[in-house]
């Protein structure tokens, strides 16, 4: 079925009759080329892309509770381009590219809304480093501004521009950057795969990987044993567990973020907003809920949900950045666990294991991720060779030391990216 | 979330630093190799369940604490001080 605004309109004149599943619930089959453990995003996105770009499509997706019920369906929707180091910024820019053609790609509206992603910043030092990011991103062929101080109160006049500690000194613009509707991107990826014969097999919880004479045979799941000659592991937040069962060990800690929503208010906040050093971002929702987040908990944690502490801190700094949401009523809050890395790039790379392949420590940035995401483990898992936009991505970086990509230059402990 | 430190008592989680898994009082010898650094510094078993990490009562008496928790449940089991584990362990 192809969605147009001729059929939304048939449809809604004659009683919306017409609409049928977007996708099959077919049963495992004893055999496939490929198996992706992990119907979030970044599987669902690698399915689409192995069947569109490279052919095969005798592949399943295993997902053990529903589609798209964990991170790509948690999280705070930004989807921007403004990375610095070699190795990040090509990725990021590819992946923004791809966003910039999903709706018509997948017939899907991803609601992928370009409504900027302006950086703060509060001293000279951090104009400079700015700047300088400013212009590696455009070096990389991407789009940033440096505003001043008049030019940011322009855009948004409501900021506490002379608070005592954090004085705004100026922004940078992304303009390109912006939000889209996440769990859209997951159902477009699902029905785009499912139309090219992908199994999307749900309710099929993997409990052990097949490995012989260090090659990988299969899977062992809750729905029966499926062989197969290449495995991907595409589980965010349980990556360790699920590489655990081909006796890896990941450079991986994995970390509870929280995010909040208020009410749904009329339009106030047309962008999305950075506040580095209050650990602070909001944008406002196409409903009118501000969507806003803060840092970890800062302790590993598998809970989905977080503590007040955190919680407390998030709402100081909102205040102390814009004191006008002060009056909105928090609607919800939630948690999301984060596959974070010791330098705070992701892994998109083959193992020890012949045939089993591994995309995971995204941190808290996966979201924006998605399309190029899939787009290079597809491109890995069908011709043994890293794509070129992420070919940094290696396991084995921590291990020599060579191409880290620590883009906050904390050092190797997890939880500080 | 609290921590009953073993010489101030039960207080909040906020006056606690995580520094991350236990496996920071097992450091390897300089010359142990590359395999056995990366496997101290980055890899970790990660489990969803009970795990054993290191906190500084830092808003408190400045002691390094091994906490044994649960990272789905978030309840706190025990709480040792890490000198006392480090003897221990030689």
């Amino acid at each position: 079925m192809r969605f147009s605004g001729l059929r939304v309109l048939r449809e809604g004149l004659t009683g919306n009759r017409g609409w049928t599943a977007q996708w099959r619930d077919p049963e495992p089959q004893a055999e496939y080329d490929a198996v992706i453990i992990g119907g979030g995003g970044h599987g669902l996105s690698t399915a689409y892309y192995l069947a569109k770009n490279h052919g095969m499509t005798n592949i399943a997706v295993l997902e053990k509770g529903y589609l798209g019920g964990g991170n790509v369906g948690r999280n705070t929707t930004i989807v921007r381009g403004n990375y610095f180091l070699p190795g990040n910024s090509e990725f990021y820019s590819h992946s923004l590219k791809l966003w910039e053609g999903l709706s018509e790609e997948l017939n899907y509206n991803v609601m992928f809304s370009q409504r900027g992603v302006i950086t703060l910043f509060h001293s000279d030092a951090q104009r400079d480093a700015s700047a300088r990011r400013g212009n590696a991103m455009i070096n990389q062929g991407d789009d940033a501004e440096l505003l001043d101080r008049a030019g940011l109160r322009k855009l948004l006049p409501y900021l506490d521009y002379d608070n005592g500690r954090f004085p705004i000194y100026g922004g940078l613009l992304h303009r390109r950057g912006g939000t889209a509707r996440h769990d859209a991107v997951a159902w477009g990826y699902a029905r785009g795969a499912d139309q090219r014969g992908v199994d999307l097999i749900q309710q099929c919880e993997v409990t052990g990987i097949d490995i012989e004479n260090g090659k990988v045979r299969g899977v062992q799941t809750t729905r029966g044993a499926i062989r197969a000659k290449k495995v991907a592991i595409v589980t965010a937040g349980r990556s360790g567990q699920v590489a655990a069962m081909a006796g890896m060990r990941l450079p991986i800690e994995s970390h509870v973020l929280q995010a909040f929503v208020s009410e749904g208010l009329k339009p106030v906040i047309d962008h999305v907003v950075s506040f580095g050093m209050g650990h602070f971002y909001i944008s406002q929702s196409d409903k009118g809920g501000l969507v806003f987040g803060g840092d970890l908990d800062f302790y590993a944690s598998y809970a989905q949900r977080g503590n007040l502490p955190m919680m407390e801190h998030v709402m100081e700094a909102g205040m102390t950045l814009m004191p006008m949401i002060g009056k909105a009523r928090v609607l919800r809050s939630w948690g999301g666990i984060m596959d974070m890395t010791p330098d705070g790039s992701p892994i998109i790379d083959k193992t020890e294991t012949e045939g089993l392949f591994v995309d995971c420590g995204w941190c808290y940035g996966g979201f924006k991720a998605v399309p190029a995401s899939g787009f290079a483990l597809a491109h890995l898992m069908a011709t043994g060779q890293h794509h070129e936009t992420a070919a940094g991505f290696r396991l084995d970086r921590f291990r020599s030391g060579e191409g880290l990509m620590d883009e906050e230059a904390t050092g190797s402990q997890h939880n500080l990216h | 979330m609290r921590i009953e430190c073993p010489i101030c008592g039960s207080r909040d989680r906020r006056e606690f630093y995580y520094r991350g898994d236990a496996i920071a009082l097992a450091r390897p010898a300089p010359d142990a190799g590359d395999d056995v650094w990366d496997a101290y510094l980055h890899l970790r078993d990660n489990p969803a369940g009970e795990t054993r990490d290191l906190w500084q009562h830092e808003g408190g008496c400045g002691a390094w604490l091994v906490v044994t928790r649960d990272t789905v449940t978030h309840a706190v089991h025990a709480v040792e001080l890490a000198s006392d584990v480090k003897r221990a362990m030689a």
